[in-house]
């Protein structure tokens, strides 16, 4: 029997659901309910048989795989297009997990600032919840999100969750409000003044656009969070998910394998990185 | 392993004899120019060739291959596709071998490649010393690449009536015992042989200004160096100059299916940093997007990121981007500038 680390294993989708205009949750079971055996942070190559195959974060935690796990993906070029198509009982390929996650070990014990912007906030959800599973193992756990419209924020139930609990910091943000909304209006970096935090024993991490990396290292660096302890989450075109097809490459470093995880201090010399 | 001799008219006998068992390929005419293909003829065979216009990485890693098969209806089934059979590969000159080797190593290191390693495992390596230069844009002896003395099965060179054949593997062995008649090389042969490569050296011009070793250290500091905007300005985004490198390996990867939509394949097909899509992702960012970080990153590849990798610089001199290059941009002449201006 001949084996290729290009060859995918069919899943089945179990669960589909409309999160925004633009994004959906899928949630993926793998045969003989076998777990995914993923880090917060790895991603999978995702098939659709037939149209291709896409790199897509994990969005759940480990601490919840039961047999399945899930994606959340928006509907922006062929795959996600036509996975977007696809209903509950369709078969995916997958191949992974891939890549560097989060590592959970150096995390705890720390206070935790999250500053996911848009869909940023799928692969750090993965850690979100790993964490508030293990809540006693960290510090304080912050929440600064932020999203471009009312309609856009993801995961709504639990960001209504983590809002209500005590023992979270979460504070959420629009760029432009409506007649539904009566939160927080203005960029993700508004909301750092709303707090404050011990920086030697803070991690933060951050995911969303392009564009938003650089305010957000700003208010980051400006809180005197080391650059060792900043995480970022990075988006690239990847083809095989395992170092080959160079696609990914960020300068030097393969996103694919080096990443997609990186401290700030690794990637402040890499022109190519924001 | 052992020095043998191969008179030159019992090359043909030897070809003859392969084609019965292996798929042949070496270096055959092409209109005013040599390429890699199918050896049907014994006279097909051109091992007085200068280049050719792709490197021989076209027969490990094809253009285009299959990786997988599948079926789409009802519960969809998906087989990996590993297309390899047993291969000679005639006349491969040394700056060639030397991408091999790294080539080897890209697709064995972390996640192994089964279909380039089932190729490269079912390959037997004849390689061909080169005793002139091919033309005036090769730089194989800055690069270190213009003798080599590993990575071959056999390796020639021409003593004029006859080749010598190092014998280096016992595939080598096996294959030369089994369908050629080499005699062992004798005190007299194994003098001729040094006169040989002695001779060819002077023939050979270095055309770095410095040593290549240098190079990893050198393009880490020329990151902005105003050479790259001045490339861009030239470079047309074709991606000629990695199609014919003979150690850029990067791929696309593509489903193709039946006009009943019941069933496909995946395949990969060679891909070029220098395309404009090539770092483009769904949602539009593009984060290689102007023509001069792209010319940067192919000079970066093959001086210096590929050597950090795998230990081996990714260039090796054989000539053949700059001799394509319509802009006329010349990977070696680039080198200098940097060198000249650190």
């Amino acid at each position: 029997m001949t084996t290729s680390i290009y060859t995918p294993e069919m899943a089945r989708l179990v669960k589909v659901e409309q999160m925004t205009a633009l994004e959906k949750l899928f949630t993926i079971e793998l045969p003989d309910g076998r777990n995914l055996g993923h880090d917060p942070g790895q991603f999978v190559m995702v098939s659709v048989l037939g149209v291709g195959e896409a790199p897509i974060s994990i969005t759940s935690s480990p601490s919840r795989s039961n047999g399945t796990f899930e994606l959340c993906v928006r509907r922006v070029g062929d795959v996600t297009n036509a996975l977007h198509r696809m209903q509950p009982g369709d078969w995916v390929g997958i191949r992974g997990p891939f890549g560097r996650g989060f590592p959970l070990g150096k995390m705890r014990g720390k206070d935790m600032l999250f500053a996911p912007g848009g869909l940023g906030l799928a692969p750090l959800r993965s850690l979100i919840n790993q964490v508030l599973d293990e809540r006693g193992s960290f510090g304080r756990v912050i929440i600064l999100y932020g999203a471009k419209r009312p309609d856009e924020l993801l995961f709504r139930d639990e960001l209504d969750e983590w809002v209500a609990r005590d023992d979270v910091e979460c504070y959420i943000t629009v760029d432009r409000g409506d007649e539904t909304w009566d939160g927080h209006v203005g960029v993700i970096t508004t909301l750092f003044p709303l707090i404050s935090v011990n920086p030697r024993n803070t991690v933060a991490i951050t995911c969303g656009p392009p564009i938003m990396y650089r305010f957000v290292l700003i208010e980051l660096l400006g809180k005197g969070i080391p650059e060792t302890q900043i995480y970022l989450s990075l988006e690239r075109r990847m083809k095989c998910g395992v170092g080959k097809c160079g696609h990914c490459q960020i300068n030097n470093l393969y996103c694919c394998q080096e990443g997609p995880v990186f401290t700030y201090a690794q990637i402040k010399g890499v022109e190519e990185a924001l | 392993m052992s020095l043998k001799i191969l008179d030159k008219g019992a090359v043909a006998p030897l070809v003859n004899a392969l084609m019965a068992d292996y798929r042949v390929i070496g270096p055959r005419a092409k209109g005013p120019t040599f390429a890699f293909g199918p050896i049907n003829d014994p006279a097909e065979l051109r091992l007085d060739y200068n280049t050719t216009i792709l490197p021989p990485k076209k027969v490990l890693q094809p253009p285009q291959e299959r990786l997988a098969a599948f079926t789409m209806l009802g519960e969809p089934h998906v087989e990996p596709v590993i297309e390899a059979g047993p291969t000679v590969l005639l006349g491969v000159h040394t700056c060639d071998l030397h991408a091999i080797r790294l080539l080897d190593k890209v697709f064995s290191q972390d996640y192994p490649d089964a279909h380039y390693l089932e190729r490269r495992r079912q390959t037997i390596i004849v390689s061909l010393e080169c005793l002139e230069p091919c033309d005036e844009h090769s730089f194989c002896k800055s690069m270190g690449t213009l003798t080599a003395d590993e990575g071959y099965d056999l390796h020639l060179t021409d003593l004029g009536l006859a080749y010598a054949v190092d014998v280096a593997t016992e595939a080598g062995e096996d294959l030369l015992s089994r369908y050629g008649t080499a005699r062992e090389a004798t005190e007299a042969d194994i003098r001729r042989l040094n006169e040989v490569l002695s001779a060819k050296w002077p023939r050979f011009t270095y055309r770095l200004d410095f040593d290549a070793a240098e190079l990893p250290a050198l393009l880490s500091t020329a990151y902005n160096h105003p050479i790259w905007d001045e490339l861009g300005e030239r470079c047309l985004s074709c991606g000629s100059c990695t199609n014919v490198c003979p150690t850029c390996y990067c791929f696309n990867v593509f489903d193709e299916v039946n006009m009943a939509l019941t069933e496909g394949e995946r395949r990969r097909c060679w891909d070029s940093c220098q395309l404009d899509e090539f770092a483009r992702v769904a949602g539009g960012e593009n984060f290689r997007q102007d023509r001069a970080a792209r010319q940067r990153h192919r000079f970066m590849r093959k001086g210096k990121y590929l050597y950090e990798k795998f230990g081996m610089l990714g260039c090796v001199g054989c000539g053949r981007c700059i001799r394509t290059c319509v802009a006329h941009i010349s990977i070696v002449e680039g080198f200098n500038t940097i060198h000249g201006s650190a």
